[in-house]
């Protein structure tokens, strides 16, 4: 596509691009004087060629538009990942000792961990997901958010999808089909809160000030649109009009594959192509690079699903095609980790005073390994050994945690308190967030991974008794348990900071409010406010 | 890449080429399998009971520990577990909704548990306390499904009771669901033999009902794994009253 870069003599990686950022911009506080604030959290000046109509709108005054409905959907998604990471930890202990809480039907593993897997889905990574999308939209747009109070409305209409279908799951209500365990009664809400969302979104994106298109947009423009495609059709191919046999496995696999990878995965990858430029305050390296990048992901990854079923009961030209798109995956893979080291290069120092950074810089690391590690796993050869085991089990956990998770919390650690005008609590906190899930998303990758390649290699090339052998792992899954302990500890610093925060901005309200209430005046309630 | 309408088509080709490719294709191809009927053999069509089995099964996410599919020969150690005596095909799942071909093997392969275990009892006692039954097993029991009853001295237990105690001065009484989830188990055969995936020495695999496709794995097998022989090592029947003598 055609630059509409119309400064000829510019350098193309210039176009667009988060020079001009003073030192200032990167401090991670926020004072609560406003003159400083559009100084501080100022966008990039663009281009001066690009012919906008309107001028931006200033960056406070499109924070104070996100505000409510943001917050929301970030409160919500840090509750849902508590709960989701309890519940992980609590099957991960059953791994181990089968008899725990094994008495109660709503308890059983097989019910705990598919609610697990959806709370921290759809509860949490795409929730938040969405809330960091609205805002990034709207800064690259220049614009107010639209619709404010649809987009509320729709993020309490999610919460509840999520909340009925949690329940549904623990009450034996789910569906059998991975990732999509919600009962159909709750995918309807999910989708039509979603419309209503992606409606907006779509409305911010069209009337954009800001004519020019930064690589983030792309992403996230493609994760609009590919989310609604994917979530209906596969609701619908699989509880509403189902497919028949196994075309529902592959369904589900193709699924599953697009959810990580093209909707989690795109708004992951828009953070961090946002957030490494702006922080260090350098231009992306190379544009076209990352145009590349884009498009070859796009069409890879899309076709790389059915990998999954590598060995399964589908014919075999159906998985050829996704083995070799797969491999091909390496191609994205290597122009975006070059942009992104091109971007950095020694700068890296950053992270360590830049919390922000620090969880960007790791979790594109994470998204690094885990998209090597699964091209490696969804080839054939290597795939005999390691389907069905605890090391794929890991990946998952690491392209989930190390990856999403990693970019997600920290943008909310840079999009929060300019939401609120207010610095976080405790920076303290922050750092335990940071430490704790490094940690813990450490621990479960390297313990599932070294556990996975034993029951690998005992399961898959050995015969070795199946009862044996998984009693051979448990040490492993062991050590996964304290790598969710220290997840769990540290979601709950991040909650616990977050509400602190969040107690304190509406302090002044609540309490002008109370007085109103007291006043003892109550016939001229505008005079007490 | 400024272009927003321009941007929005190729991600919209994007999508549609592997929704083409991997969905509409595929649902063209083996979406509309009719199932055979030929040579006098029992499809694994299975309803009622077995039905609502497989709504517990999927109900209580049994498909988190346990993968319903066997792999052909060159794909792990499936066929030397006697997990199956050929692979499974888009054939043997025609009549199940959900299809749970699972991802994860805690517990071993169930595609052709009913053959390896036919014992109903054994299956029961074995939900109750799994423990009991393959020592060292590490399935979480499943005691939710039955119910203890208090037995008085020298009282009978119900003739609806388990006939072997599985808690001390009690009678097990095993629920409606935990039936369907055993009928639904002993139903789990993948042994009706197909052109696509013929079982060992067997001379009647049904002929092609698509020629385009080819195999010929039964030309190198040994033939000598017959249904029967093919349980495995762990506990069978003989001990399916541990501790107890049936009354």
């Amino acid at each position: 596509m055609a630059s509409d870069n119309p400064a000829g003599g510019a350098p193309i990686t210039q176009d667009r691009s988060f020079a001009g950022h003073g030192q200032a911009g990167l401090s991670p506080c926020y004072s609560m004087t406003a003159p400083a604030a559009s100084t501080l959290v100022s966008e990039p000046s663009r281009p001066s060629a690009v012919i906008a109509t309107q001028a931006r709108v200033p960056t406070t005054e499109i924070d104070a538009s996100c505000r409510v409905p943001v917050l929301l959907l970030f409160v919500s998604g840090a509750i849902w990942l508590l709960v989701g990471i309890f519940l992980l930890l609590l099957s991960s202990v059953k791994l181990h000792s089968p008899g725990v809480l094994a008495d109660t039907a709503w308890l059983t593993l097989g019910r705990i961990r598919p609610a697990a897997m959806n709370a921290v889905l759809y509860g949490f990574a795409s929730q938040t997901a969405i809330g960091v999308l609205l805002w990034m939209l709207c800064r690259l747009a220049g614009t107010r958010l639209f619709f404010q109070s649809t987009i509320l409305i729709a993020g309490m209409l999610w919460n509840l999808g999520v909340t009925t279908g949690f329940v549904g799951i623990l009450a034996g209500a789910g569906t059998g089909f991975d990732w999509l365990e919600m009962p159909r009664y709750a995918s309807v809400i999910l989708f039509v809160a979603y419309a209503l969302i992606g409606i907006c979104a779509v409305m911010t994106f069209h009337f954009r000030r800001d004519p020019a298109l930064y690589v983030s947009q792309w992403y996230l423009l493609a994760a609009l649109f590919w989310f609604p495609w994917i979530y209906s059709a596969a609701n619908f191919l699989l509880l509403i009009q189902p497919v028949r046999g196994v075309m529902q496995a592959v369904v589900n696999a193709w699924y599953t594959n697009i959810f990580l990878h093209l909707w989690l995965g795109s708004i992951g990858l828009a953070v961090i192509f946002y957030f490494i430029p702006k922080l260090i305050g350098r231009p992306l390296y190379n544009r076209w690079l990352a145009a590349f990048g884009f498009w070859t992901l796009a069409f890879f990854a899309n076709l790389s699903g059915l990998n999954q079923l590598t060995g399964g009961p589908v014919p075999a030209w159906m998985i050829s095609i996704s083995v070799a798109a797969g491999v091909l995956l390496i191609v994205p893979l290597i122009s975006v980790a070059i942009n992104w080291h091109l971007t950095l290069a020694g700068n890296y120092q950053r992270a360590k005073e830049d919390m922000t950074l620090r969880f960007v810089v790791f979790g594109a690391g994470c998204y690094l390994i885990a998209e090597a590690l699964g091209i490696v796993l969804g080839t054939r050869e290597v795939s005999v050994a390691t389907h069905y085991t605890y090391l794929e089990l890991g990946h998952r956990y690491l392209a989930l945690f190390g990856f999403v998770g990693m970019v997600l919390w920290g943008s909310l650690h840079y999009i929060v308190p300019r939401l609120v005008q207010m610095d976080w609590y405790c920076p303290k906190l922050t750092k335990t967030h940071f430490r704790c899930s490094a940690l813990g998303v450490g621990l479960i990758f390297v313990a599932l991974s070294a556990g996975g390649v034993l029951h690998g290699l005992k399961m898959n090339l050995g015969t070795e008794d199946m009862v044996r052998l998984v009693r051979a792992t448990v040490p492993f899954v062991g050590l996964s348990t304290l790598g969710w302990l220290l997840l769990l500890i540290g979601q709950g610093a991040l909650l616990m900071n977050l509400f602190v925060v969040l107690r304190r901005s509406v302090e002044p309200y609540r309490r002008s409010a109370w007085e109103l209430v007291r006043s003892d005046n109550p016939a001229q309630p505008e005079e007490s406010s | 890449m400024n272009s927003g309408p321009l941007l929005f088509l190729g991600i919209f080709v994007t999508l549609a080429a592997s929704f083409w490719s991997l969905l509409l294709v595929p649902q063209v191809k083996i979406g509309r399998q009719e199932i055979l009927n030929t040579n006098n053999m029992v499809y694994p069509a299975r309803p009622g009971v077995t039905k609502q089995g497989e709504q517990i099964y999927r109900s209580l996410g049994c498909t988190e520990c346990h993968t319903r599919q066997v792999r052909p020969r060159g794909y792990g150690s499936d066929f030397d577990r006697g997990w199956g005596n050929r692979r499974t095909v888009a054939q043997d799942y025609l009549n199940d909704y959900p299809v749970m071909l699972g991802n994860l093997r805690i517990g071993p392969d169930l595609a052709n548990i009913g053959l390896r275990q036919t014992n109903a009892l054994w299956h029961l006692a074995h939900l109750y306390e799994p423990k009991r039954m393959s020592p060292g097993s590490m399935m979480p029991p499943y005691r939710f499904l039955f119910k203890n009853r208090k037995l008085k001295v020298g009282e009978k237990p119900p003739p609806e009771a388990l006939p072997f105690e599985l808690k001390p001065g009690h009678a097990t009484i095993p629920s409606e669901d935990a039936y369907a989830l055993v009928d639904y188990m002993l139903g789990q055969q993948a042994e009706f033999p197909l052109f696509e995936a013929p079982l060992p020495g067997a001379a009647t695999n049904v002929p092609p009902a698509d020629a385009a496709s080819t195999n010929t794995v039964s030309t190198n097998a040994v033939s000598t794994n017959a249904v029967s022989t093919n349980v495995p090592s762990t506990n069978v029947s003989t001990n399916v009253a541990p501790g107890n003598s049936p009354k």
